[in-house]
């Protein structure tokens, strides 16, 4: 059953990426072919990075509803680019070669998370609640010190930051895609390879530890994916706080008690379609300027509730 | 009464000072008397019953949602405040800001309540859907509040809501807040109701308290002190969530006992931020909602994780 509804979602994103291609061009191909691949290619790396991302972390917290997102992953981002235009002062910056930036980025936010999230996620079995919150709370403070550091910055320093700060679909760096294929590529065949070892941990705490794994472990290895896929996906195009829950919780729907070999590939495909699909539709058939984010936002967030509500009224 | 007496100094100390902060040298101006009642004064005054007005709030909603985690400004109320003012602006453009606070008023009184439906609804084990469910209701409002705001083309006009700061702050322009002050003032005589609202209803109904009736008030009170501050100033998230929790670890959950020290640490705790705002980035100003963001977020983490003394 998983199967046939891996392939009908395969069809499907095949479809939308079609559309995506074809829909309103007008001009050579020579011209849109390449234009609407870069983005498409930006798109479908997101693709990737969001949905693995938030099911390992939300393997590893063992629970449904924290993503890197919501913790404030991406927000923990932009804290460390404008941390960093901040002290190295925009000429330096600008300086370092594209690689490099994004090179030092992911190890500062790799670093950073191991400091933050490493030592709490131990404590996650004892405390949800107080997880939960502190994610909340840590994802404001990231932002509030962002707004706080951009205004001490000069002006001309902070349009450097700005582009990483706001969510956006339409208009992608474009120097990105070929380090972040390599690294969302890298992390994907670590993810791939983790995938047994992941169904073990989620049976929980204990039953890992009689099973042979450490959970501690796999647990830092797994942050360690989260970080870097998070950097591929804010970098690519800024936060978005639910798209991660919204494609999760909807593969646990469609793949109930999924393996993890299963559950990673649909929650993809499903964020493909909803990127790709959602954005063919949105500029092509509907005309409209706002952002594909904003969208998600809206939609993520009713869905959410109605899946929360209906759960808690059974 | 020796704790009243500090609360109290420290609080008229903070309020000098920020009647001596800024960019005009009071002893050296002539002009020394005007920049005060022009500018430093009403400043002042609309950061202390901001401050005071929203940490009431919280306790408020804190007791009617009966969960401590919830707050106006993060759970929708503060979003449909900004719907409100989004809608006269799209519709009515002409109508004067009365008109747009009354009816913005309505709005977010409507989001609150639609909150508190939502709440019945959720188990009473699971208190950390509370706060989650809120902060996705206000995200959901908020969201639609942007989609309309991008395809109209409003978005920087409504950014001036979304981020609190009181350099407009002005003689002329803030007394709005007056009516926040004195709503304020009277939710403080039913502080006993609303303590035992929170008892839940059955417990409520049992004591001869119309339930519905008292929680409608606590709704009204909440909605509108929420929109007249995000009218006159803007959004100020946490300091509802924050100052009523620190109160409660410091002197309890007694609400007419500690509604006086839930306004004076809510109005301390802004006049901080936005003191600190004036002063770290000289002679620019930094919004108080960025400062507080910062002090307001360490310390609920603080919070979080000191352990609580009991008894104390």
């Amino acid at each position: 059953m998983a199967r046939n509804r891996l392939l009908t979602l395969g069809v499907a994103l095949v479809l939308c990426m079609l559309g995506y291609m074809t829909l309103g061009a007008q001009g050579g191909w020579g011209f849109i072919l390449p234009f609407r691949g870069a983005k498409l290619a930006a798109l479908l790396l997101v693709s990737l990075a969001i949905p693995t991302s938030t099911v390992l972390f939300q393997t590893i917290t063992q629970n449904r509803i924290l993503t890197p997102a919501i913790m404030g992953f991406d927000a923990l981002y932009v804290l460390v680019v404008t941390t960093l235009v901040f002290t190295l002062g925009g000429q330096e910056y600008v300086r370092l070669p594209a690689m490099g930036q994004f090179a030092l980025h992911v190890i500062l936010l790799m670093i950073a998370s191991f400091l933050l999230f490493g030592t709490l996620l131990g404590q996650m079995r004892q405390d949800v609640v107080r997880m939960i919150l502190t994610g909340i709370i840590f994802g404001v403070l990231f932002r509030s010190i962002t707004s706080f550091l951009q205004r001490m910055i000069d002006p001309n320093e902070y349009a450097m930051i700005q582009v990483s700060s706001y969510a956006r679909f339409s208009r992608i760096e474009t120097e990105l895609p070929l380090i972040g294929a390599a690294l969302t590529a890298v992390s994907m065949i670590f993810a791939w390879r983790m995938r047994h070892r992941l169904d073990v941990l989620e049976l929980g705490h204990d039953v890992a530890i009689n099973l042979g794994e450490t959970p501690r472990r796999i647990t830092l290895q797994a942050l360690v994916i989260v970080a870097a896929l998070v950097s591929v996906s804010t970098a690519l195009v800024g936060p978005i706080v639910f798209l991660g829950l919204l494609v999760v919780s909807l593969a646990h729907l469609l793949v109930p008690a999924a393996r993890h070999a299963v559950l990673v590939p649909c929650s993809i495909l499903i964020c493909g379609i909803t990127l790709v699909g959602g954005q063919a539709v949105l500029e092509r058939v509907l005309g409209l300027s706002t952002p594909l984010s904003v969208v998600i936002d809206l939609l993520g967030g009713v869905v959410f509730l109605a899946l929360l509500l209906r759960r808690m009224a059974k | 009464m020796a704790r009243y007496f500090w609360a109290l100094f420290s609080f008229g100390s903070l309020c000098l000072l920020s009647l001596m902060v800024g960019v005009i040298d009071l002893t050296a101006d002539v002009k020394a008397w005007q920049v005060l009642v022009t500018s430093r004064l009403p400043r002042t005054i609309a950061v202390v019953i901001t401050g005071a007005g929203l940490a009431i709030c919280g306790a408020i909603m804190q007791m009617l949602v009966r969960n401590r985690f919830v707050e106006p400004m993060t759970a929708g109320t503060g979003q449909g405040t900004a719907l409100g003012i989004l809608l006269v602006t799209l519709f009515v453009p002409q109508a004067s800001l009365f008109v747009k606070m009354a009816l913005a008023s309505v709005t977010a009184l409507c989001t609150s309540i639609g909150f508190l439906a939502i709440v019945r609804r959720l188990p009473p084990t699971q208190p950390l859907l509370v706060p989650l469910v809120g902060i996705i209701y206000g995200g959901i409002i908020g969201a639609g509040v942007t989609f309309v705001a991008y395809q109209a083309d409003l978005l920087q006009y409504l950014d001036v809501w979304m981020n609190g700061e009181f350099s407009g702050v002005l003689q002329g322009r803030y007394e709005l807040l007056w009516i926040a002050a004195v709503v304020t003032t009277i939710s403080y005589f039913a502080a006993d109701q609303f303590a035992i609202v929170c008892m839940g209803r059955v417990a409520s109904v049992n004591l001869g308290l119309n339930y519905e009736r008292v929680v409608l008030i606590g709704l009204v009170v909440v909605s509108v002190v929420t929109s007249l501050t995000v009218v006159t100033v803007g959004m100020i998230p946490f300091i509802g969530l924050v100052v009523p929790n620190i109160v409660s670890r410091l002197y309890g959950d007694n609400l007419r006992a500690t509604l006086p020290y839930i306004a004076i640490i809510g109005a301390s705790f802004v006049l901080i931020s936005d003191i600190l705002g004036r002063v770290l980035h000289y002679p620019y100003e930094i919004p108080v909602g960025t400062v507080f963001g910062i002090i307001g977020t360490l310390v609920f983490l603080w919070l979080l994780y000191a352990p609580r003394r009991h008894g104390a």
